[in-house]
């Protein structure tokens, strides 16, 4: 098979999921890329990842409600599912209508919001939009249950403009204040009180009585309108195609500047957020169509490594490389912590920002975490992903310390890296000579060995990058 | 004592303890003799006759007897009302603002990183500036700052995970060299590749901190005392730290307060004066100033099981070269006075009591750092700078 093919499927499914072990990269790659796309933005085309196999395997995950727990899931449905862009879609929306289980007592509305996302991630902006604003976990988050048809609350509206759809310099003061007016009343109920009963999660209720159903000027439309007008006039705007369109290229082309710099900083590919905006709009807010494009575009198919992995795709990347976690482990458990540790505790983002993404991800302590835990989960040669390429190297004959590196830096990306980091493996493996397979002895000594180069590969700084 | 005398050689020390969630300033340091302040807090307040007074009008929460011990002893100055104008109430933006001193703006450039800039312009120590605890909060972070995080200084540093020491070793020696920096890299590898080797050159030095310390003093078993008995032992090491920052979590307390804030005031008084009393015995105490602050206070009003998040907070200045007693004002908590009708007015701006710690403690300009003017307070009786 052409290198170039598996490098291309490798880069495709480092983005539009969290990784590939070799065999799944292989399979892809035998199909047209096209093809591949279609089956990637089509996610109903596969079966949904089985998680009710926690809830068997696995009760301690299941019987309380904490972000720790969830994350775990997540990141397990990274790893396991059949559908990689569905989570990833879910991911990215995180990220960009950031959300957290901290503020109050509606936590457990949390893993329906991110649910919200894998439903409708590839759908309209519209639909999108529409169940973001009726989303308990969200009306908590940003106070619409605090927003009465007499005292509206302006942080939604704001932030509904601002970081969700408009970005800054597109709207007024004015637009602001009147879509805070079309969205008083949208609020939420408890099923059952809270104390003593433990959380459930809310639902969304419409408060017509608490509406303030006069008539408001907005974007220069004018009418009586209500929360779901609002959206249908954000979504017409170009400046919506456009901000979608970046954040997209941040998330899925290559880092960009944080957000609160784009009012003041021009995309560093602006043909390219252009081609988003244009899909963007032809297609009425279409997200499946404004991905297509993205994935079959020149600028995306030659953008490799140009993002540092944010922490979920880390860790679950590393777990698709080391081979765990197919099944329900007791080690998911620390998940949190390591998504903590590394700046990113999922479903709990420092604030509505989101988080910092791209070259904020990394300092001494977060890079520090990222390594080791890489290293500890792949360099083990009876970790099940070490296990298998040690297999495949063995059955390649004996192998020159250049040779091993080689095949290795294949077999795990393929990753591009530079001079200086292949000649620090290279001396690594050097350290015993030729790696051979002949005898029982030849065959530990080996394996040994190239865990521990398994182990330094996700130590190199090009691991760093998707 | 001298006033400003360069104590032997030594140089200022700054440990920033940041109770994080928001503690309760009111309970820690209560108006125990105003109706007002047991009429707004029905079910969670300090009980008048067990305040320890400090005098007619304030006094300590009984669980922070340690802290009042210290405080009684002329080693703290209390910083009360502090505040800025239109707080924020989200933990996230108000705990920003403080880490960034960027109210209005968002901003990535952490104060105490900016102190680290100008405290080591070139980068050679990446000790320099360390955080007890994982993950680096913003206060630590700026572009081209290297700032340390440490989970555990007894098995801190890279690919800790590896058992057998001479394979560790050779890793790391690998790992050094992968972090070179590669020609024609990008400014985004520059920088990994420079924090990599940043890591590993501070994981190298701390390896050595644990086999250097003993002390008699046992500090308590809790988070803060672990954080602080580090912060101790990196210090009594002397590998270079000029900032610690560290942080209590738990403050912020919604619900069930009475049981969980005594709690917290206990383990963190504890630990300040177990800290102490441990620099005191190396030696070591005379160039360390102890910054306590959080990010907001809590309403006036409780709400039947804790307090929601407010304005008006407080800190403490701690160390041997304070001039104890109480500094700015302490907010009226007279209903009429309240801001919006439910909160503190704060005092005196966070900003101003950084100021007071960057230029009169570390003897580095503060202006630039904390992004303005601000008043400050004169908390110390010496200082190491001139």
């Amino acid at each position: 098979m052409a290198d170039d093919e598996v490098s291309l499927m490798a880069h495709l499914l480092r983005r539009a999921g969290v990784g590939a072990t070799r065999e799944e990269l292989e399979a892809y790659a035998a199909r047209p890329y096209e093809d591949v796309v279609e089956d990637l933005i089509n996610p109903e085309r596969f079966p949904e990842p089985d998680d009710d196999v926690i809830v068997r395997y696995f009760p301690a995950l299941t019987n309380a409600d904490t972000p720790y727990l969830w994350s775990a899931r997540w990141i397990y449905r990274m790893v396991n599912t059949q559908q990689p862009l569905r989570e990833k879609m879910a991911l990215f929306w995180h990220h960009v209508f950031a959300t957290a289980w901290f503020k109050g007592e509606h936590g457990p509305s949390m893993p329906v919001h991110v649910q919200m996302f894998r439903d409708l991630g590839l759908a309209n902006m519209r639909e999108l939009l529409l169940a973001l604003s009726r989303d308990p976990a969200m009306v908590n988050w940003l106070d619409n249950c605090e927003s009465h048809a007499t005292a509206p609350n302006e942080n939604y509206g704001r932030e509904l403009l601002e970081l969700f759809s408009m970005g800054v310099g597109n709207y007024s003061e004015d637009d602001i204040k009147n879509a805070a007016h079309a969205f008083t009343g949208w609020t939420f109920e408890q099923p059952i009180p809270l104390y003593p009963y433990g959380g459930y999660h809310a639902h969304f209720v419409y408060k017509e009585e608490d509406h303030d159903d006069s008539e408001k000027t907005f974007l220069g439309e004018t009418g009586r309108f209500n929360g779901a007008d609002i959206i249908d006039i954000i979504v017409r705007q170009p400046a919506t195609g456009k901000f979608i369109g970046r954040h997209l290229y941040n998330f899925f082309v290559a880092d960009e500047p944080g957000v609160s710099a784009w009012s003041v900083t021009e995309p560093q590919d602006p043909d390219a957020v252009a081609q988003l905006e244009q899909a963007f709009l032809e297609s009425n807010g279409d997200l499946r169509a404004v991905m297509r494009v993205l994935f079959i575009s020149d600028f995306f198919q030659q953008a490799r490594f140009q993002r540092v992995k944010c922490p979920a795709e880390f860790i679950a990347g590393v777990y698709k490389l080391s081979g765990e976690i197919r099944e329900p482990d007791p080690q998911m458990s620390h998940l949190q912590l390591s998504l903590r540790s590394m700046g990113q505790a999922l479903m709990d983002p420092p604030s509505v920002e989101g988080w910092h993404t791209g070259k904020e991800w990394i300092d001494g302590g977060t890079l520090m975490e990222r390594v080791n835990f890489a290293v500890d989960r792949v360099a083990d040669p009876e970790t099940p992903g070490t296990a298998s390429l040690i297999e495949r190297l063995a059955g390649e004959g004996s192998l020159s310390p250049e040779q091993a590196v080689d095949r290795l830096l294949d077999l795990a990306g393929p990753l591009e890296v530079a001079e200086t980091t292949r000649a620090a493996l290279v001396s690594a493996a050097s350290e015993g000579g030729d790696l051979r397979f002949g005898s029982e002895e030849e065959r530990d000594a080996s394996a040994h060995r190239i865990a521990r180069l398994v182990g330094l590969v996700v130590a190199a700084p090009e691991y760093q990058y998707a | 004592m001298a006033a400003n005398g360069n104590g032997g050689g030594k140089e200022p020390v700054l440990v920033v303890v940041q109770l994080t969630g928001g503690n309760d300033f009111m309970n820690t340091l209560v108006p125990y003799n105003e109706g007002a302040y047991y009429d707004a807090r029905p079910l969670v307040n300090v009980p008048q006759d067990e305040v320890l007074g400090i005098n007619d009008e304030l006094g300590f929460n009984p669980n922070a007897e340690r802290l009042k011990e210290l405080y009684d002893a002329g080693n703290v100055a209390v910083v009360q009302g502090i505040g800025y104008p239109n707080s924020s109430r989200s933990h996230f933006r108000g705990m920003d603002i403080w880490h960034t001193c960027e109210p209005d703006k968002i901003s990535t450039e952490g104060w105490v990183a900016k102190l680290i800039d100008r405290l080591d312009p070139e980068g050679e120590n990446p000790l320099t500036g360390v955080n007890i605890g994982r993950g680096l909060p913003r206060a630590l972070a700026a572009p081209g700052v290297t700032a340390t995080s440490v989970g555990d200084v007894d098995n801190y540093g890279l690919m800790t995970g590896i058992e057998v020491e001479e394979e560790r070793n050779a890793n790391l020696e690998i790992f050094k060299r992968m972090y070179t920096p590669a020609v024609g890299a990008g400014l985004v590898d520059e920088y990994l590749r420079q924090t990599g080797g940043d890591s590993l050159a501070g994981a190298e030095v701390l390896a050595t901190v644990p086999g250097q310390y003993s002390s008699s003093v046992e500090y308590q078993s809790n988070p803060i005392a672990n954080s602080l008995r580090d912060v101790a032992r990196i210090h009594t090491a002397g590998v270079g730290t000029r900032v610690f920052y560290t942080n209590h979590p738990g403050y912020d307390t919604h619900s069930h307060q009475p049981p969980v804030h005594p709690k917290l005031l206990t383990e963190l008084s504890g630990a300040l004066s177990d800290f102490m009393a441990d620099l005191r015995e190396h030696d070591a105490a005379e160039e360390v100033a102890i910054m306590v602050f959080t990010e907001f206070g809590r309403r006036m009003k409780d709400n039947g099981s804790g307090t929601d998040h407010g304005s008006g907070g407080g800190a403490f200045i701690i160390g041997d070269a304070v001039k104890g007693g109480l500094y700015a004002e302490y907010p009226s908590v007279k209903p009429g006075d309240w801001l919006n009708g439910e909160d503190l007015q704060h005092k005196i701006d966070f900003r101003g009591v950084y100021g007071t710690m960057l230029e009169q403690w570390m003897g580095v300009e503060p202006t630039e750092i904390v992004g303005g003017e601000f008043e400050q307070v004169k908390p110390f009786d010496r200082t190491l700078v001139a």
